[in-house]
């Protein structure tokens, strides 16, 4: 899960960064509208997470743009107002969940899980493909009953090919999941995650579709 | 409580009534000078009459002259011939019988028998007679007073109707003025509209446009107010949010770096809100605090070393105090003028992450006289419409520094006015960065 963190206040964008990077997520952070606006535009995220309060203007400002922009991208709101009007303005803007500070880590991985889970119309919280089951809250998968351990971005690399089974996702769309902006993408790192993937969860499961990229093999 | 209504009622009624007795005033002493012509004529009439009937000091075969009037005003007149030699000839029947006249001819006041009388008197030598024709002032008077008791009979009976006429108009009149109270009494506190002001009675007007002047003031305030709110939540708990997010990836991290990293970085966070804490007490003592005296004066110099030997300075930023002349006088106390120059001092260290040069330089006016202290920075400067802003609470602009409270420049401007000295703000001409002058006028 790839994921834009809008917040000024550093402690607290470090912090986000390092947390939701422990629930498996790919974290990129701005600290205002500005860098908002132009961070959405270049790349694809599954979840945005925005601070009302930026030095250079409100969040929902940010929010309207990308929602005129016809971008559906869920949005989680952080507030540190418990005014509820507050609050409903930025759902009616088009925010898709809220959360106020101080908040719980473990509660914002989850509603941002959610809310993606919900932007990409699955109401099921874990992901299925043959016998094979992805749980992004646990940051489990097991095979039938037998549980299969997986690193952080092999789990990343597996959790979005199964998120759209049959389809095929580029090499490129995987390693802007798995990387940062700031993180070094080493060249061959998509097809290691890959082959050992394959000795995990079998060999059949992902299927290779040369010069496009990969996709999970759907069942008959 | 004073109420218009019964004020303009009041002054309306007590108006018509004394329009009322000022004219019954006049009617009665108009008509009593009348009346004392007419009656006055009437007896000189009747004392030649009488004379008239008078032959040669004798008037033996009338020895009682009737001269009786009927109804209420009966016996007016009265009438006396004396003879010349003193001696009473002939009377009225109702006239007294006790010389009324004085000797000289004409008309007289008379007290006879506690009685005044008005009486008329003619002397003719040649019939040997002494003629006196009167009647009782007393007289007049109830003539008088029953006219005036006539004029005033139908005012007490018109002044109630009168009254309830006044009452019942004003009532009617001051009704734009209760239909504009109720409107407003019957709006809910949030409600700042403008109350319409067409159709409004032109005294009720200017009213109106002061409210909604005050309206506009009270939903501005508010606004601030409300900003002031938001703000402040925001620089509250957002510091907590990050140290939670922190604590809970410490306790997470399965790897030392991560967790060495979260940890710093609550180190970083509880600073931060220690200053804050600093930072919000010190305003709100400067709040509480009275006005100190302003007849002392402090050595700025001396203030302001303390002030930058006690605060964190990175080494890459150097302060210039060379400008400063020696001894320098300003006004105020200690304490006020540290808190203003520790405030101004943090602030430019704050901006310069950079590195670069504070400078602090004394103010001088046209006599080249020093009348403040202000101070340059070398940071990015603040934009010009973001200028008058940075005195607000927890206001934090683009350029916010990591450990900024957003209360220094608020905590600053207050101290300042403590002093008796105005601080303004200014982006440097000659470089980027700000210059912050605390001036006595």
């Amino acid at each position: 899960m790839r994921i834009l963190v809008v917040e000024d206040d550093p402690v607290l964008a470090d912090g986000l960064k390092s947390g939701l990077r422990l629930s498996g997520a790919t974290v990129d952070c701005v600290d205002c509208c500005t860098d908002a606006r132009t961070a959405l535009k270049a790349g694809r995220f599954d979840a945005v997470v925005l601070d009302l309060m930026l030095p250079d203007g409100s969040g929902l400002d940010v929010l309207a743009h990308l929602r005129s922009q016809g971008d559906a991208t869920p949005v989680l709101l952080l507030t540190a107002l418990d005014d509820t009007t507050d609050r409903v303005r930025g759902l009616d803007s088009g925010a898709d969940d809220y959360l106020g500070k101080p908040f719980d880590l473990d509660e914002l991985a989850a509603r941002l899980r959610a809310i993606t889970r919900r932007g990409a119309g699955r109401a099921e919280a874990v992901l299925k493909a043959g016998a094979l089951t992805l749980d992004p809250a646990s940051f489990t998968a097991t095979v039938g009953d037998a549980p299969v351990p997986l690193s952080r971005r092999e789990f990343a690399v597996l959790a979005a090919l199964m998120e759209r089974p049959g389809v095929i996702r580029s090499k490129a769309e995987i390693e802007e999941r798995l990387y940062g902006w700031q993180e070094e993408v080493e060249s061959n790192a998509v097809e290691v995650h890959i082959h050992n993937l394959r000795n995990k969860v079998g060999r059949e499961a992902i299927e290779t579709v040369r010069g496009l990229g990969y996709r999970m093999r759907v069942a008959e | 409580m004073t109420s218009l209504r019964r004020r303009l009622f009041l002054l309306l009624l007590g108006a018509t009534g004394a329009l009322w007795l000022c004219a019954v005033a006049w009617i009665s002493l108009g008509s009593r000078a009348e009346l004392e012509h007419v009656l006055d004529n009437r007896l000189r009439e009747a004392a030649t009459m009488v004379h008239s009937l008078v032959s040669n000091g004798n008037l033996a075969d009338a020895p009682s002259l009737n001269l009786e009037a009927s109804g209420g005003y009966a016996r007016q007149l009265s009438c006396q011939i004396w003879s010349m030699d003193g001696r009473l000839v002939g009377r009225s029947s109702g006239a007294p019988s006790s010389d009324l006249a004085a000797d000289t001819e004409g008309f007289a006041d008379r007290t006879v028998n506690g009685e005044t009388w008005r009486v008329y008197t003619i002397v003719d030598a040649t019939k040997g007679v002494r003629v006196t024709v009167g009647d009782r002032i007393g007289l007049r008077d109830r003539l008088v007073r029953d006219l005036v008791a006539g004029l005033l009979a139908p005012a007490v009976l018109i002044l109630p109707l009168l009254g309830l006429l006044i009452w019942v108009g004003v009532g009617r009149g001051l009704r734009p003025l209760a239909a504009v109270a109720g409107d407003i009494a019957g709006r809910d506190a949030e409600d700042m509209r403008p109350v319409p002001t067409d159709g409004a009675p032109a005294e009720v007007r200017p009213l109106l446009t002061a409210l909604n002047g005050l309206f506009s003031k009270v939903e501005a305030a508010r606004t601030r107010e409300r900003e002031v709110t938001a703000f402040a939540a925001h620089e509250l708990r957002t510091p907590l949010a990050g140290l939670k997010t922190q604590a809970q990836v410490a306790l997470a991290a399965d790897d030392a770096p991560t967790r060495e990293g979260a940890l710093r970085q609550i180190l970083v966070s509880v600073d931060r809100a220690t200053r804050l804490v600093r930072q919000l007490l010190a305003l709100s003592r400067l709040e509480a605090s009275p006005a100190p005296r302003l007849d002392s004066e402090v050595d700025a110099g001396r203030v302001l070393r303390e002030v930058i030997e006690s605060s964190h300075r990175p080494p890459q930023v150097n302060v210039d105090l060379h400008l400063l002349p020696d001894g320098l006088k300003l006004k105020g106390d200690q304490e006020t003028l540290h808190l203003v120059l520790r405030n101004l001092h943090e602030n430019a260290v704050e901006h310069m992450a950079a590195g670069g040069r504070i400078t602090w330089a004394p103010v001088t006016n046209a006599q080249g006289m020093a009348t403040g202290l202000m101070v340059e920075d070398e940071g990015p400067g603040v934009a010009e419409a973001e200028l008058p802003l940075i005195t607000r609470r927890f206001y934090r602009g683009r350029h916010k520094s990591a450990s900024g409270t957003g209360l220094g420049l608020t905590i600053a401007e207050m101290a300042a006015g403590r002093l008796g000295a105005r601080l303004t703000f200014a982006n440097r001409a000659d470089r980027p960065g700000l210059r912050a002058a605390l001036v006595w006028s």
